[in-house]
């Protein structure tokens, strides 16, 4: 017995259905009873009954890419913020391999760097890697936090959603598994960006999203434009004004 | 001929000072979502009581001694405004403000799934705008509100309701006339759907009757408040 539809939104302990559907992720099983442990929307797939929560903190989880800042040098070790309860550990030797160097020539405190989890133990300390395609540091650009659930939301169906801001604002785009997304480009444009990706983040959980995001792409990108053309024409205007004065 | 007076001391007819019946509720709501910097937040009022509540978390747990290798630690801080009440109090924690922090953090621990964020920390902060009798249990249950909007993975939400005696009478949700010159208090919070007692207190006396029914009248105001707490996330979240 089911007691609650796809998409349906739930509430902590709330009776999802029975035991003969499996308990997926968001919920427990207790009692031969299912029940949600999130604020969240049901996903119904066959048998399995999960809860997408609608809020959450980033979990690392081994094989994630991530984006971190630094906030900690040691020994041999960097330390960064991945936006999560855990703070992650670069260990030198991932950087320099077998070289002994000084840790403050390669990075330094507030570099932000695109990393891969390569462990997490059972304490949930987490290592941190910098090998692989695209893993580096940063430069410029700015950063844009947003809940890590939203993020398969921001990034589309096989990139729809995150090509076409991409197409759109001409700026590059690089989202970690941790919520955390840099965006680098024109000033204006990244301005633009970082309003697309909040309003994702607040509708993430309706329908119809890519549409609206398209119209307010197609609205910001090409009213910011015509504003500036605008400002240019009144500058114009306001010089025409000046020499007839003369 | 003989004349009966009963003085309104059937059961059912009794008439509160402020009018409530013996089981009625003072009004209560709730809004979930309320802070922006917070991870989670929850606004309540109950009654006289007007609370809000703010949660961090699950974070770093910095204090390394009180950290647990193997789940979170939810730490609670509940402290009252100087304003709150009618002659300023003294602002900063006090004997009774501590009490209630370890409490609270105790009522609402169970109902979380504490063993998946070991070594971190969750913080409730809840703060005491004005107080009207019952603030304990209008923080737990505001608390737990803000803990779900938070996005924290919990058993159930835990809510909590006072009972007690006051003027003889057996009665739901003590105000603060009915808790100061009342024979008895009996705040208790509760999981309605397992319906585990978190915390369970009580001062004053009760006969061992007047006790399993105050305790009942308790459990039956938790369940309807339960309701309006659900109801607070589904509209912050709802279409």
């Amino acid at each position: 017995m089911i007691t609650v539809k796809d998409k349906d939104l739930v509430v902590p302990g709330e009776v999802l259905a029975d035991e003969e559907y499996n308990s997926g992720r968001g919920t427990f099983r207790e009692e031969n009873k299912i029940c949600s442990s999130v604020v969240g929307l049901v996903a119904l797939r066959n048998k399995k009954i999960s809860v997408i929560p609608l809020q959450s903190k980033y979990i690392p989880k081994r094989g994630d890419v991530v984006i971190g800042e630094i906030t900690d040098i040691r020994f041999s070790m960097w330390g960064l913020d991945i936006n999560s309860p855990y703070s992650g550990l670069l260990p030198a030797s991932e950087v320099f391999g077998k070289e002994k160097r000084e840790l403050e020539r390669a990075f330094v405190i507030g570099d932000v760097l695109f990393l891969r989890v390569i462990d997490v133990d059972e304490v949930k300390k987490v290592k941190l890697g910098l090998k692989g395609r695209g893993l580096g540091k940063f430069r410029g650009g700015i950063l844009i936090n947003i809940t890590p659930t939203k993020v398969p939301r921001l990034i589309g169906k096989k990139g729809s959603m995150i090509n076409m801001i991409k197409d759109q604002t001409k700026c590059e785009i690089v989202v970690g598994q941790n919520g955390v997304v840099w965006v680098k480009g024109q000033p204006e444009m990244e301005r633009v960006t970082e309003k697309v990706i909040k309003m994702i983040e607040e509708q993430a959980h309706t329908s119809g999203l890519t549409d609206r995001v398209r119209d307010m792409l197609m609205e910001l990108v090409n009213g910011n434009s015509d504003n500036q053309k605008e400002d240019e024409d009144n500058l114009n205007e306001n010089k025409d004004i000046k020499t007839s004065i003369d | 001929m003989i004349i009966i007076i009963t003085l309104g001391k059937k059961e059912g007819s009794v008439k509160r000072a402020d009018g409530r019946a013996f089981d009625e509720l003072r009004p209560i709501k709730i809004e979930a979502g309320v802070l922006e910097r917070a991870d989670g937040s929850a606004y309540l009022e109950f009654g006289g009581n007007k609370v809000l509540v703010a949660v961090y978390g699950p974070r770093e747990f910095h204090i390394r001694r009180f950290q647990k290798p193997d789940q979170a630690v939810v730490r609670c801080r509940y402290n009252m405004a100087p304003f709150s009440v009618d002659d300023r109090k003294r602002p900063g924690p006090d004997r009774r403000s501590v009490e209630i922090s370890k409490i609270t953090s105790e009522a609402l621990a169970p109902a979380v799934f504490l063993e998946k964020y070991p070594r971190s920390t969750i913080d409730v902060f809840i703060e005491v705008l004005e107080a009207e009798g019952g603030t304990r249990c209008a923080g737990i249950t505001a608390a737990s509100v803000a803990m779900a909007d938070a996005g924290i993975p919990m058993r159930d939400m835990v809510v909590a309701c006072a009972a007690g005696k006051a003027d003889d009478n057996v009665v739901l949700d003590l105000s603060e006339k009915e808790d100061k010159e009342g024979q008895a208090d009996l705040p208790v919070a509760v999981m309605p759907r397992t319906g585990e007692i978190t915390l369970i207190q009580m001062d004053g006396n009760l006969s061992s009757e007047e006790f399993e029914k105050a305790l009942d009248l308790a459990l039956e105001g938790c369940k309807k408040i339960s309701e309006i707490q659900k109801d607070a996330l589904k509209t912050r979240y709802g279409e």
